[in-house]
Parts: structure tokens; C-alpha cells; sequence
């Protein structure tokens, strides 16, 4: 049976992870290869690199991470930040990385969801939506960090981006991002029944009661978190044995190690 | 030496990291040369049927590995590596493959959410050296829209339930597919590429 996914995310500034609360108050955490193999054998079943800065001059530190993780955990991992043209993505996948998320650039460009599917394959084209309800009770795509309201229908866009050929879809929710208060079930409910491809909730896991609400059948196939991961509130293999002991599918590790 | 066709196919480097921490020692190459003097072939693959199968082609690949696989060399396919070893790919249009092996490639069932992607478990078809010190219904990492039908029965080693029976692992003499990444697989991938290079000797 296909196991629900534990997905830790680091965010990546100049070489270190860091966590902000709402897109902000950024902190510096972790050392992103010791992190990685930590998450591995906590029982992480894949895991996710977002360049928070992205910047020219941080690009190689950044792809020199990517391959010090590939070659450190035999588990999958997506990367994000900074990705806005065909390169970019040749550039990661070839260091290692196994699916590239883009979120603002496919909202500017979304023929680039398309380009990308057709090199690379659907498989590793992952689109992120940060998503916001509105005042009419739909949910906009924010782009930029959170910080620009695209006024694109977060519903619609996810259909978009499957028709153009992403293959997963991770749907950030801002109101509850940071917050601890559980993951927004409804937003993601709702993304789950528009689209036939795998969906992974992100924003707002605090307690493992969360990771449980929103791994049900018909919500998301993978739960992303940061904060309580890094900061050791939650560990990875105490909420795989809670989730199984309550009838959620997960992986469980090997006890053997391979050597 | 382990001869890695490259042609131009995504995460290569996953692959070559693995081969090293099994003390594995590969080469990326598209070669003719290497790869007649490597000591098994790894066919690796993420990406389009289609694309792959031109390369192999018009590179004088595909024949290399025909003439290899008759002369008793171990090749292993993973994932769109394996789904070359088959007759035809429906993979947007119709594309014939290598058919080392007889079956075709078809879009998987969407009465479940395609792309297939993430942690499944193995079901055992029958006894093979590639499933030493594996457990059963031991996690591997899948990721794939297309999936293997029409096979021959006595090549299934093992296959994951996803929409209905999915084949995982193939063998036909020398020839091994795996539609999963072991590469990806953590512990458990690291022990089936292991008992791969045992096959090899």
C-alpha cells in the first residue's frame, strides 16, 4: 500500500537552514547536510530544499548543498527558490535533486511547467501554491513570499498546472503557515478534489494530532513541516508510529542498517 | 566497472552516490567502447519514453546494449531504464522500445492519483538472489505514470499494488528491471543494488 510521506523542509540561506514565522523573523537553525541525515534516519521520507535567498551570488553555495545531500541520504528531495527557467532546473536535478518545485515563476511563466514536464518529465516538475482566503471565501495564489495577491483562483490554478504537466502539488496555506494551529484542511480538501495527482499540505503543523488530520484518505498524500521538526518538538519517527498506530499508511524504516 | 548509459536522462548523480557507498565503482558514459568493457550496465531514467528511446537509437546505443545483453552481460533498467527493455511505449503516441523483454508500457489506471509517487511495498513473485536479506513487503520509492503490462509472468519478481498490480521487479536471465529507485530507496534500495552486485560477481 502506498505510504503516506513525512516531508521535513529546510530553508536555505547562504549555505545554512533557517526558519521564519509567516515569510519573517528569520533564524538561523542547522548545518543542511547533518539535518538531512538526521531527518533520513528519523524515518523522513523525503525532503525538501527551498533557496530562500536565491541570489546570484549564493547559487553555487546552494547547488554545493544539494549535491553534499544527495550524497549523503539515498532518499528523495525537492528543491525550490529560484528556479525561473529550463537551466535552472537541468542545474539542480543534475546535483542530485529528484523534483524541483517553482511557484512565482510558473505563475509569471506557465508555460515553464510545460517545458519542464516535457525535459524532465511530470515526476519531478512539483508547482507550490501559497494560497489566502479571501473575502469572499476563495482562496488567491500569492506570489513572492507571500507578498503579492496574483488574484488567480487557487482551485483553477492547480487544475492549470496539472493540465500543463506538474506532477505534485504542494499547497502552502499563509493564514495558518508558522501559526501551530494544524494544517488548513478545507483549502487542502478542496485543491485534493480538483486535481488527479499527489498533493502535500504545507503550513501550520504544530502537534502530531495535525499530521493526522491531514493525512486522511481524501485530503493530502504528504505532510511538510519545518519549525516543529527542527526545533525537536515533534521527531519524525515518534509521529510515523503515532500515525500507524492510528491507521495512517507510513513507512516503516528499516531497523537493519545496510552496512 | 559499471558502465551508466547516460543520455541525457535527469538524476544521475543519485545513482552514482549509491554505487560508491556499496564500493560499486561505475562511469557515466554513452561509449560503446566502456560499456563493451564494463562488468554489468545500469540503464537508468526519469523523463520522456520517447526521447530516451531516439537517443539509444540514433547514438548506436540501442544496438550496443542488444549485442551485450546476448553475450550474457548483467544490465539493469530503472524505472524509464526498465520500460525501455519492452516491446512498445503508448506513451504519448506509440514507440517500439528495445524489446529485450516482451510487454508494453501503457499509462497506469486512473482510478488512483498518477504520477505513482512515493513509498510502496514489495510483494514477492518468486525466489531470485535479487531479493537476498529483503523483507517482505519491504518500502521502495516509485515514481512513474506509465507502468508495464502485457509482461510474462515468470519474469515477475516482485510488483506493488497501485491501481492493481504494478510490476517492481522483472528479471529474464541477465536482464533485471526495477521500476522503483533503489538509488531513492534508502536502506532498503541500498541492499537490492547490493545483491546486484553480487549477481554481477
Amino acid at each position: 500500500m502506498l505510504a503516506k510521506r513525512i516531508i521535513p523542509c529546510l530553508d536555505v540561506d547562504k549555505g545554512r537552514v533557517v526558519k521564519g514565522k509567516k515569510f519573517q523573523n528569520i533564524q538561523d537553525v542547522a548545518d543542511p547536510v547533518s539535518l538531512a541525515k538526521k531527518y533520513n534516519e528519523d524515518g523522513a521520507d523525503e525532503l525538501v530544499f527551498y533557496d530562500i535567498t536565491a541570489s546570484n551570488e549564493t547559487r553555487n553555495i546552494f547547488i554545493d548543498v544539494v549535491e553534499q545531500v544527495a550524497a549523503e541520504v539515498a532518499i528523495p528531495f525537492t528543491v525550490g527558490g529560484g528556479i525561473r527557467a529550463i537551466d535552472d532546473f537541468h542545474k539542480v536535478l543534475r546535483a542530485g535533486a529528484d523534483k524541483v518545485s517553482i511557484n512565482s515563476a510558473a505563475v509569471d511563466n506557465p508555460r515553464l511547467i510545460q517545458e519542464a514536464a516535457w525535459k524532465f518529465g511530470s515526476q519531478c516538475v512539483v508547482l507550490s501554491i501559497d494560497a489566502k482566503e479571501n473575502k469572499d471565501g476563495n482562496w488567491t495564489v500569492y506570489t513572492n513570499g507571500g507578498r503579492i495577491d496574483t488574484g488567480l483562483d487557487a482551485l483553477e490554478w492547480a487544475k492549470r498546472g496539472e493540465e500543463l504537466g506538474a506532477g505534485e502539488i504542494v499547497i502552502n496555506a499563509i493564514d495558518t503557515d508558522g501559526e501551530k494551529n494544524g494544517y488548513n484542511l478545507s483549502l487542502t480538501k478542496a485543491i485534493a478534489q480538483s486535481v488527479n495527482i499527489p498533493i502535500v499540505a504545507s503550513g501550520g503543523a504544530g502537534k502530531l494530532e495535525h499530521f493526522q488530520d491531514v493525512l486522511q484518505p481524501d485530503v493530502a498524500d504528504a505532510a511538510l513541516a519545518a519549525s516543529v521538526f527542527h526545533y525537536n518538538e515533534i521527531s519524525v519517527s515518534q509521529l510515523k508510529q503515532l500515525l500507524a498506530e492510528n491507521g495512517v499508511p507510513v513507512r516503516k524504516r528499516r531497523v537493519t542498517p545496510w552496512n | 566497472m559499471i558502465a551508466i548509459v547516460d543520455y541525457g536522462a535527469g538524476n544521475i548523480k543519485s545513482l552514482q552516490f549509491a554505487l560508491k557507498k556499496l564500493n560499486m565503482h561505475s562511469c557515466v558514459t554513452t561509449d560503446a567502447t566502456q560499456i563493451r568493457n564494463s562488468d554489468a550496465i545500469i540503464l537508468p531514467g526519469v523523463g520522456a519514453f520517447k526521447d530516451a528511446i531516439n537517443e539509444l537509437q540514433q547514438s548506436g546505443l540501442a544496438t550496443t546494449l542488444k549485442e551485450e545483453v546476448s553475450n550474457g552481460k548483467k544490465l539493469l533498467g530503472i524505472c524509464l531504464g526498465m520500460q525501455l527493455f519492452y516491446e512498445n511505449s503508448y506513451e504519448d503516441g506509440v514507440w517500439e522500445g528495445l524489446g529485450l523483454l516482451k510487454g508494453n508500457v501503457k499509462k497506469m489506471n486512473d482510478t488512483v492519483k498518477v504520477p505513482h509517487m512515493g513509498w510502496n511495498t514489495l510483494t514477492k513473485h518468486r525466489n531470485s538472489p535479487l531479493l537476498k536479506d529483503t523483507v517482505e513487503e519491504e518500502y521502495v520509492y516509485f515514481v512513474h505514470s506509465y507502468a508495464v503490462q502485457d509482461y510474462q509472468q515468470n519474469t515477475l519478481v516482485s510488483s506493488t499494488n497501485y491501481g492493481g498490480i504494478v510490476p517492481a521487479i522483472v528479471q529474464q536471465d541477465n536482464v533485471i528491471g526495477m521500476q522503483f529507485h533503489p538509488e531513492k530507496s534508502g536502506e532498503a534500495g541500498l541492499q537490492l543494488l547490493r545483491n546486484f552486485k553480487e549477481l554481477i560477481g
